[in-house]
């Protein structure tokens, strides 16, 4: 206790030189007297999100303002599916989240069934779940060890990419794509397992299982990476619900929030798992890497689980009309689902056309990137900016789409 | 109170200095300084043999800028770890455009990160070459009708080998590096003369969909 | 579920309910009720997540219906209060004071449909777009074909076919 305390007490700087407020609470920022500097990080990226740019002000080496751009990747996707069917939407709206796209895939092809009253068959059901948690490993197997990768330890990234290039290779072998798979298509799935797909994919997760070990020792139990990390970028637990903090983020807050036990969809009901909830709240950039440690371990647990307990073969595609004109009833609907960085959400409007009225999505980086990181940049360090940044897992595909 | 305004960093104030050869220089620290003399072509000027020798070299050690700008950007990861090790090749990325050869466009551009590739491109040094991944460089790909992207990567820089798919996999990516490679040994990859010599043409198209154009025409 | 709406269709002047799942209702109100009604949800029923605020253009009816959806974290439930707000001036009242993550909804908002939010903060900034000169790109009226065609250079020879006739023709053309 006194330990901590003391190490506060030695951070703290004379602030008097530092911008005041003005009456109303507005930062005085005069960039003309020369004690600021504007520095434009991005968008070039830093880390492995995608192209984003924050706009810094700095006082020395500490942040005082901070804006977020976001526009670079900007495709106008919710306008050209008003000149798509809902069929052709399919193949474009896997691109909205590039590492992690059959979440996309689940939640346009929910919100179509359950527009249009399609019954999907079980064996789908469990290949649907396996191909999503697949895609949260691999997307965590590249986002977990970048965390490390922020402050210079790049070697776990390497380790991670190549695991992740593993899982990528049974995509491939499943789905024939390693990146955009539209494997869970509207009515069902794709196709069934090829023969030894489980003992490789078993084998796989034996990798997995080792690199967690690995991992822990060269990055969660790095000095430099606590020392950098405990109580950097700390999120109070009293703003999730003002930010709209989802998923990993708001679990490392002490809030359990997974939309898998929450609203369970697909077959996430039978399944027996806990998510990972950091009861102390600690909610820095460490906590949150390890929350991430453990949504990978139980992943790994979890797609064993799925194998273990799925039906051999089964129906794949449940009975949908002709897709080339399938035409939707009017109605609106929203669909959620948990992607590896939280609630991840569709809003879907149809009116009785071929085409979509509109399609929406909601991801979690939209808030997270946004608001809470422009609010959690204000008095950090300039080495800790992508850090930051980083550990709230931004991707900001799917905050412009 | 000290006043704010008052208050002048001296290191930042503008003065005057002595440059190498006795002349007066006077520097404002807080202004930019950059060249905006327009690009020149440039002709080899050695014999034959040395000039070859010179190609060899800049083949050997193409030095990507790192600056991923779509959805291609997600297989450079695997390109640069150890399954496809593209160091391998000499390929390397580096952080500045001032240390690269090699600009990746990978995959659509919008109108938004365009004026940023454009920027980025002008200010590597000669000899640069342009690389563009995944049927979006090459003909809009899914976004062609998109507002916001833009259709063809060549008329707004000249593009010297392109990699096709949706998205190119690592391995044809290498692919790609190799056929660049043969073309700069080959002394056919010219992208930058080309960009000097239409350089009105490629500014008219830039500045046609670029609409607040707010840098300077040329610079580096 | 039931009790919640029947709560909101005591104190709001409520036009329409529709259930969609038994976890999500969509409930019409009025223009002026629709903020009222989402702080309504927000404090005295628990909904304390905003999802999202996001619009459909209706243009054959001459409105955008702008939605709130607002989730549980006790009930698991999602209620999304819907409005319909004239298209030609589109105008709404600004929700950044409930949450602070609604700013950004309504920064996208008003650049790709044009709705105004008077009193938003840093509303009036581009988000997504640089330097756009055009009716707002996500407006009905606005043809986004047209407008690559004629700024972008479109590469000489690239076809685009309708995939219901296209696949008859080429696979089943004596049908
Ligand atoms: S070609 Fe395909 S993968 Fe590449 S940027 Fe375009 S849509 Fe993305």
């Amino acid at each position: 206790m006194s330990n901590s305390n003391n190490h506060k007490l030695l951070i703290k700087t004379d602030r008097s030189s530092y911008p005041q407020p003005d009456e109303s609470g507005k930062l005085q920022v005069d960039l003309d007297s020369g004690k600021y500097v504007k520095v434009w990080h991005g968008p070039n990226h830093p880390g492995v999100t995608g192209n984003m740019s924050l706009e810094l002000t700095l006082c020395g080496d500490e942040v005082v303002e901070a804006k977020t751009h976001v526009g670079y990747l900007h495709r106008g996707f919710e306008k050209i599916f008003e000149r798509r069917t809902w069929m052709q939407c399919f193949p474009t709206v896997v691109r909205m989240c590039v590492p992690e796209p059959d979440s996309n895939e689940y939640n346009l092809a929910a919100s179509m069934e359950e527009l249009s009253n399609v019954e999907v068959p079980e064996y789908a059901q469990w290949m649907r779940t396996l191909v999503l948690e697949m895609a949260r490993i691999s997307n965590l197997l590249r986002l977990l060890p970048a965390h490390g990768g922020t402050m210079g330890l790049g070697l776990g990234v390497q380790w991670g990419v190549y695991l992740r290039d593993l899982i990528l290779d049974r995509f491939e072998e499943l789905t024939g794509a390693r990146i955009y798979h539209m494997y869970i298509i509207p009515g069902g799935v794709r196709g069934k397992m090829p023969d030894g797909f489980k003992k490789r994919l078993i084998s796989n997760l034996d990798d997995i299982d080792d690199f967690l070990i690995r991992l822990k020792r060269l990055v969660i139990d790095n000095a430099v990476f606590k020392k950098r990390s405990i109580g950097t970028g700390y999120i109070n637990p009293s703003w999730v619900d003002k930010y709209g903090i989802v998923g990993p983020n708001a679990r490392a807050a002490g809030y359990k929030r997974d939309v898998r036990k929450d609203n369970p969809y697909l077959i996430y009901d039978q399944l027996d798992f806990e998510p990972y909830v950091d009861n102390e709240a600690a909610s820095d950039i460490f906590s949150r890497t390890w929350v991430r440690f453990m949504d990978l371990k139980y992943g790994v647990e979890m797609i064993r689980q799925i194998l273990d307990k799925m039906p051999n073969d089964g129906e794949i595609l449940g009975k949908i009309p002709n897709a080339l004109n399938w035409k939707i009833p009017t109605g609106q609907t929203y669909v959620r689902s948990e992607s590896s960085r939280g609630e991840y959400g569709f809003f879907a409007v149809a009116d009785g056309s071929e085409y979509p009225r509109r399609i929406n999505l909601r991801g979690p980086s939209y808030t997270h990137a946004i608001a809470l990181l422009e609010k959690l940049l204000v008095n950090a360090n300039i080495s800790d900016v992508s850090a930051i940044m980083v550990s709230l897992a931004t991707c900001p595909p799917e905050i412009e789409r | 109170m000290e006043d704010k305004k008052t208050f002048i960093d001296p290191d930042l104030t503008k003065r005057t200095v002595i440059g190498p050869n006795g002349e007066d220089i006077t520097v404002d620290p807080i202004q930019d300084y950059f060249c905006d003399a327009l690009p020149k072509k440039h002709e080899p000027k050695r014999a034959k043999i040395f000039e070859n020798f010179f190609n060899w070299a800049r083949a050997e050690s193409i030095w990507v800028l790192g600056f991923g700008t779509g959805c291609g950007s997600i297989e450079l990861y695997p390109l640069l770890t150890p399954r496809f090790d593209a160091y391998r090749f000499g390929v390397q990325m580096r952080p500045t455009p001032r240390q690269a050869n090699l600009m990746i466009i990978s995959g659509y551009l919008s109108v938004k990160t365009l004026k940023r590739a454009i920027r980025s491109y002008e200010q590597m040094q000669n000899p640069k070459f342009v690389m563009a991944l995944g049927s979006c460089t090459i003909n809009g790909g899914m976004y062609f009708d998109s507002y916001n992207t833009i259709n063809r990567l060549d008329k707004y820089m000249p593009v010297d080998v392109y990699v096709a798919g949706c998205m190119p996999r690592p391995e044809a990516i290498l692919a790609g590096f190799e056929a660049l490679k043969k073309r700069i040994k080959a002394g056919k990859a010219e992208g930058a003369n080309l960009y000097a010599e239409n350089f009105e043409t490629y500014k008219a198209n830039q500045k046609k969909i670029i609409r607040d154009w707010n840098m300077p025409d040329y610079n580096w | 579920m039931e009790k919640i709406i029947q709560h909101l269709q005591g104190a709001f002047d409520v036009k329409a309910v529709k259930k969609q799942r038994n976890d999500l209702y969509f409930v019409t109100v009025g223009k002026d009720q629709a903020i009222p009604a989402v702080t309504y949800l927000r404090d005295a029923e628990g909904f304390s997540h905003l999802v999202m605020i996001t619009v459909a253009d209706w243009m054959e009816k001459g409105v955008f219906e702008l939605n709130y959806i607002v989730h549980n974290y006790q009930l698991h439930a999602d209620i999304s209060i819907c409005t319909n707000i004239d298209r030609e001036e589109a105008t709404m009242h600004s929700a950044h004071h409930l949450w602070e993550q609604a700013w950004t909804y309504q920064r996208e908002l008003k650049e790709m449909y044009g709705i105004e939010f008077p009193g938003s903060p840093r509303v009036d900034e581009s988000f997504n777009l640089e330097g756009w000169d055009n009716i707002p790109p996500m407006r009905r009226e606005f043809d986004t074909l047209k407008y690559a065609n004629e700024t972008f250079f479109p590469r000489p020879g690239r076809v685009s076919h309708d995939p219901a006739t296209y696949m008859k023709q080429k696979l089943y053309p004596n049908e």
